[in-house]
């Protein structure tokens, strides 16, 4: 119910999630970011414009990589959500521990 | 009115799940933040039954009511089945610093539930559990 799309630009990795991340595709996610990972990016962009939903799994894939994100220095920006995903972010206090921005260029800046 | 959507223990019935909240909410002309609120928790409650009480057996299936009651502007729900009760009521979520320090994904769906839902309660009788939750909304 996930589709993931990753594209390089400037040596900053975007992942595109398109549908909705529920538990049963959360893993999706976890596989796409530990791939970038896996593969030395330091700079990762997750491009929320065509993620319709997503559910406590999903946020907890974020959230399992903020530690050591923060430990290696790598930097994960989201931008362009939907209101009612952005909403969903914000109902748990994560907008305050994630970095998320609305356009693709505050992005590009933050990383 | 009261809608009935009988599903199997798979997480792939998820999206089902949500589709059918989502749909009939709609038609009572509930607002599209409150539906997609209501959606998300109740995707929630409806995967931890699956994962933990039934452990994702496909033919094990539970049962999930909507009741609109428009003279209060509740919608109460009812998911009824027959495994082991877990009681949301009692779980203490751990704090999100916890959660990313030990990389527990437990704990968010709870949470989640606990700020959109107004009240949740449990009930069993004949075998079969009831957890209802219900939330005031703006019906139109």
């Amino acid at each position: 119910m996930v589709q993931i799309k990753r594209i390089q630009e400037d040596g900053t990795d975007i992942i595109i999630p398109i549908g909705e991340i529920d538990a049963s595709s959360s893993i999706e996610l976890d596989l796409t970011i530990a791939k970038s990972v896996g593969e030395g990016f330091t700079k990762i962009l997750i491009d929320c414009s065509t993620l319709e939903y997503i559910s406590s799994a999903g946020l907890g894939v974020f959230m399992s990589y903020i530690e050591e994100f923060s430990d290696k220095s790598i930097k994960m920006v989201l931008f362009g959500m939907n209101d009612k995903v952005l909403n969903t972010f914000e109902i748990l206090g994560l907008s305050e521990l994630l970095t998320i921005v609305k356009t693709k260029d505050e992005a590009k800046q933050k990383v | 009115m009261k809608y009935r959507y009988k599903v199997g223990c798979s997480i792939e019935n998820l999206k089902g799940v949500r589709d059918f909240v989502r749909t009939s909410l709609v038609e009572h002309g509930v607002s599209d933040i409150d539906i997609s609120e209501v959606v998300l928790a109740i995707d929630e409650m409806c995967s931890n039954l699956m994962i933990h009480a039934h452990q994702c057996k496909a033919d094990d299936l539970f049962e999930l009511y909507i009741l609109m009651n428009k003279s209060e502007s509740l919608v109460v729900f009812e998911i009824v089945d027959d495994g082991t009760v877990f009681d949301i009521n009692r779980f203490h979520e751990p704090d999100l610093d916890n959660i990313i320090h030990e990389k527990r994904k437990g704990g968010l769906g709870i949470r989640l539930v606990k700020s959109i839902m107004d009240k949740i309660e449990y009930e069993q009788a004949d075998g079969k559990n009831t957890c209802r939750l219900s939330k005031k909304v703006q019906f139109n």
